[in-house]
C-alpha cells in the first residue's frame, strides 16, 4: 500500500531524491539545510515532501545553523536530517561533537564533491572519508555508511537513521556526486517491510532517573524535550546525572562509555558484502561510487583466470578492522580505488599491519575510477607481488 | 556602449563571460565598475558571479579580482582594507560584490563585524532574490509569496510566507556612513550612487535589485523592463540614507498597482490564480506602505 510518506513502487529518480524517500520512509519529519551542489536535490525534495506529511522543511541561513536545527528538532523529538557537501560539512563540524557528545540521533548527508575549499562544486570526490571519522576536534567514534547507488541511497538512508536511533548519535551518509546524481530505477517497498528503529524512551521514577547511566550496551536511554524527565544537556564533559565534571574522572567516564558505545557494539554496526574471498590473492577494497567499476573490474580479471575478490564496505566507520587483520593472513594483496589520494586505504594497511600488500588506485576527482583503471591497478599489484617474491 | 550617456568610461567588466542570456546582475557589474573606476580590488563570495564569471578564458574582469567562500567575503574585504591602509596604499579602495544569499543569509555575521568595526568597504548586494547559482532556493532576500524550490507552491503553500528581511535598514542602523538601494533599471542612478559611496571612508553599503530571467521566470530581453515595474508599483523602493538619516529617494512619477509587476514573471503566477486575492493584497500593503514610509510618491 502506498501511503504519503512511503511511495511503494518503482522509480526513475536520483540518488538525493532517494535518499530523502527514504528519510520520509524511516519516519523523518524534520529537514534544515541549505543549498549547496551536489546535494541539493535532496533538500528540495525534502521541502516538496514534508509538508505533505505532516514534518516541517526549513532552509537555514547556512550550514551552522542547519545542523544546529537538526539537533535541536532530535531533542524536540522528531528524526531529524540535514544534507550538505564538502564546504558545509566542513562548517557543520563542530555542532557533529555536539551531537556526539549530546547522543543526538540525526543523520548528516554529505554528498561529497571535489575539494579542498570550492574545488569541484558539480563533480564527484571521495575527499571526505577522513574528515568524517576526525574533522570534528577532541577523540571520538563515529558512524559512517557509504552508499554506491541510488537504490543504496534510499535503502542506507533507512538504515542510518535506524542506527542512530540505536545508538543516540549523529550518522553519516557519506554519498558522493556520482551517487547523488545517478538517475536510475529505485524500489520502494511497501511500508511494512521496511524496519523502523525508534529511540527507546525512559520508563523508571523521574526521580531516581539518571540519564547517562547505562548497561553493557553503554546506550543512554534519554527523554525528549517535554516527557516529564529531568535532563540537562551539555557539550561540557558530563556526569551520570548530565551535569558537568571539569576533572579527569568524569572525562574518563564519560569518554570511555562514548567511545566502547560504538567500538563494543562494532558487530551490530558493520555491514559489508563480499565476494570470492574464499582462496583470493588479491581482493579489491571499495566503497560509494567507486563500487561499480570495481565490481566490473573483479568479473573481466576472473574471466582472465586472476584470482580476484571484492570486499564492499557499507559501513565505512567503524572500519571493519578485524575483518581486514583476517584477511590480510590468508591473501597476498589489498586493491583499494578511491576518489582520493589515499584515506580508507590508510585503514586497510594499517589493519593489514605489513602481513599483505595494500595498493592504492587513486583519483584526484572530478569523476570515478573506469573498470579498465581497477584491471590495471590489480595487475600492477600483481607485477609487484612477483618482484616482492622473486626478492625472496 | 556608445548609447549610453554619462558612461563613457572604458568598460572594466567586459563581455564573454557566462552569464545567462539578459542577466541583471552582468550588467549591475559593469556599471557598478564604470562608477568605481580601475583602482579598486573586488571580493566576491560564491555565487552566480563568482561561477559566470570566472572560469578561464571567460574571465570579464579588468580590475584585480579575488573569490574566496560564501560566507567570508566581508571579512576577506576587511583584511585587504587593512593591509592597503598598512601600505598606506590610499589610492586603491575595496569594493565586495556579492549575491544576497552570502549577503542576507551566510555572510550576515560576517558583514555585520565588518560595518561595527568600521571597515573601508564598499559592500555592493546584488539582489537578484534567491540562490540562482544552485537553482532557485529561497533566500533572506526572496519578496513574500514568491515560490522557490525549498518554498514551492503547492497545496500546504503559497511560495515563501515571510516578509524580505530589510537589511538595509539594519546596516544603517549599526550606523552605517551611506546605505543606499538602486535597480539596473535605472541605469544613471546606480552610478552616482555608487559614485557618491566612493567619496565616503568607512563601511558603505548598496543594494541593487538585479532582475534574473532564468530565475524570476521572465523572457530574457525583459530585465530593465521587469526592473522598472518592481521600482514603479512600490515594491523595490529606491532611496539613500546618509549617518541614519533618509536623504533622497527616487520618486514614482506613474504608481503601478503589484499585479503588474507580479504577472511578468512565473515566480509569481500561483498569485494570479482565483485563491491568489488575499495575498495579492498583502503584497499590495507590502508596495504602498513602502511608498508612505519611504514617500515615494510626490502628493499634489
Amino acid at each position: 500500500m502506498t501511503s504519503e510518506a512511503v511511495l511503494t513502487g518503482e522509480h526513475f529518480i536520483n540518488g538525493d531524491e532517494a535518499c530523502a524517500e527514504g528519510a520520509l520512509a524511516v519516519g523523518c519529519r524534520f529537514f534544515g539545510g541549505y543549498p549547496i551542489t551536489p546535494a541539493t536535490e535532496v533538500a528540495e525534495t525534502m521541502a516538496r515532501r514534508l509538508p505533505a506529511v505532516g514534518g516541517i522543511f526549513i532552509q537555514m541561513e547556512d550550514e551552522i545553523a542547519s545542523i544546529a536545527a537538526v539537533l535541536g528538532a532530535a531533542w524536540g523529538g522528531a528524526k531529524a536530517m540535514t544534507s550538505t557537501s564538502g564546504p558545509g560539512f566542513s562548517l557543520m563540524m563542530e555542532n557533529i561533537g555536539l551531537g556526539l557528545v549530546t547522543e543526538t540521533p540525526c543523520v548528516i548527508v554529505n554528498v561529497q564533491r571535489g575539494g579542498p575549499s570550492t574545488g569541484l562544486p558539480t563533480l564527484c570526490s571521495q575527499g571526505d572519508m577522513m574528515q568524517a571519522r576526525w574533522g570534528s576536534h577532541g577523540h571520538y567514534e563515529i558512524i559512517a555508511i557509504s552508499p554506491s547507488s541510488p537504490q543504496e541511497m534510499f535503502n542506507f538512508t533507512i538504515r542510518a537513521f535506524n542506527l542512530a536511533e540505536t545508538f543516540r548519535m549523529p550518522v553519516l551518509v557519506m554519498a558522493d556526486e556520482v551517487v547523488g546524481h545517478t538517475l536510475e530505477r529505485v524500489t520502494i517497498p511497501p511500508a511494512e517491510e521496511i524496519v523502523v528503529v525508534n529511540r527507546k524512551k525512559p520508563t523508571g521514577s523521574p526521580e531516581t532517573y539518571l540519564p547517562y547511566k547505562t548497561d553493557s550496551s553503554f546506550i543512554p536511554v534519554l527523554p525528549d524535550a517535554g516527557d516529564g524527565y529531568k535532563i540537562h544537556v551539555t557539550g561540557l564533559t558530563h556526569d551520570e546525572r548530565g551535569y558537568p565534571g571539569m576533572d579527569a574522572k568524569t572525562q574518563e567516564t564519560m569518554m570511555t562509555r562514548l567511545i566502547q558505545k560504538v567500538r563494543k557494539n562494532r558487530d551490530q554496526i558493520l555491514d559489508y558484502e563480499d565476494y570470492f574471498l574464499d582462496g583470493a590473492e588479491i581482493v579489491i577494497v571499495t566503497y560509494g561510487s567507486s563500487v561499480r567499476p570495481a565490481l566490473r573490474a573483479m568479473r573481466g580479471l576472473r574471466e582472465d583466470g586472476i584470482n580476484v575478490g571484492l570486499l564492499k564496505l557499507n559501513t565505512v566507520w567503524p572500519f571493519a578492522e578485524d575483518l581486514i587483520r583476517k584477511l590480510a593472513k590468508k591473501v597476498e594483496a589489498f586493491v583499494v580505488p578511491e576518489v582520493n589520494f589515499g584515506q580508507i586505504s590508510l585503514e586497510v594497511e594499517r589493519c593489514s599491519s605489513g602481513q599483505a600488500l595494500t595498493h592504492l588506485i587513486s583519483h584526484a576527482g572530478g569523476g570515478i575510477h573506469t573498470p579498465q583503471q581497477v584491471v590495471e591497478g590489480v595487475k600492477e599489484t600483481l607485477r609487484m607481488l612477483g618482484s616482492k617474491r622473486t626478492k625472496k | 556602449m556608445n548609447g549610453e550617456r554619462g558612461a563613457n568610461k572604458e568598460a572594466l567588466f567586459v563581455s564573454g563571460h557566462r552569464a545567462c542570456h539578459g542577466c541583471g546582475l552582468a550588467l549591475a557589474v559593469r556599471h557598478i565598475l564604470k562608477a568605481t573606476g580601475p583602482d579598486v580590488i573586488v571580493v566576491t563570495p560564491t555565487g552566480c558571479l563568482e561561477t559566470f564569471s570566472s572560469p578561464y578564458g571567460y574571465s570579464p574582469w579588468r580590475v584585480p579580482w579575488i573569490h574566496h567562500l560564501f560566507e567570508n567575503a566581508p571579512a576577506v574585504a576587511s583584511g585587504i582594507a587593512a593591509a592597503l591602509s598598512a601600505q598606506k596604499r590610499n589610492n586603491v579602495r575595496v569594493v565586495v560584490i556579492g549575491g544576497d544569499g552570502s549577503t542576507f543569509d551566510i555572510g550576515f555575521g560576517a558583514l555585520s563585524g565588518m560595518l561595527e568595526r568600521g571597515d573601508d568597504v564598499l559592500y555592493i548586494c546584488t539582489d537578484n532574490g534567491a540562490y540562482m547559482n544552485t537553482g532557485g532556493q529561497r533566500s533572506g532576500a526572496t519578496p513574500t509569496y514568491s515560490s522557490t524550490t525549498t518554498h514551492p507552491v503547492g497545496r500546504k503553500s503559497m511560495g515563501k510566507p515571510q516578509l524580505k528581511k530589510d537589511l538595509p535598514a539594519i546596516v544603517a542602523d549599526h550606523g552605517t556612513p551611506y546605505v543606499a538601494t538602486a535597480s539596473v533599471a535605472y541605469l544613471k542612478d546606480l552610478r552616482k550612487k555608487v559614485e557618491k559611496a566612493m567619496t565616503y571612508h568607512g563601511p558603505r553599503y548598496i543594494q541593487i535589485d538585479t532582475p534574473c530571467p532564468s530565475g524570476w521566470g521572465f523572457s530574457s530581453e525583459l530585465a530593465l523592463e521587469i526592473g522598472r515595474l518592481g521600482v514603479n508599483c512600490g515594491l523595490v523602493p529606491l532611496f539613500e540614507m546618509e549617518n541614519g538619516s533618509l536623504t533622497r529617494v527616487r520618486k514614482i512619477r506613474k504608481k503601478l498597482q503589484v499585479t503588474e509587476y507580479l504577472k511578468a514573471q512565473s515566480r509569481f503566477k500561483h498569485l494570479l490564480q482565483e485563491d491568489g486575492s488575499e495575498y495579492l493584497k498583502e503584497l499590495q500593503e507590502i508596495a504602498d506602505q513602502n511608498i508612505a514610509k519611504y514617500a515615494l510618491i510626490t502628493s499634489s
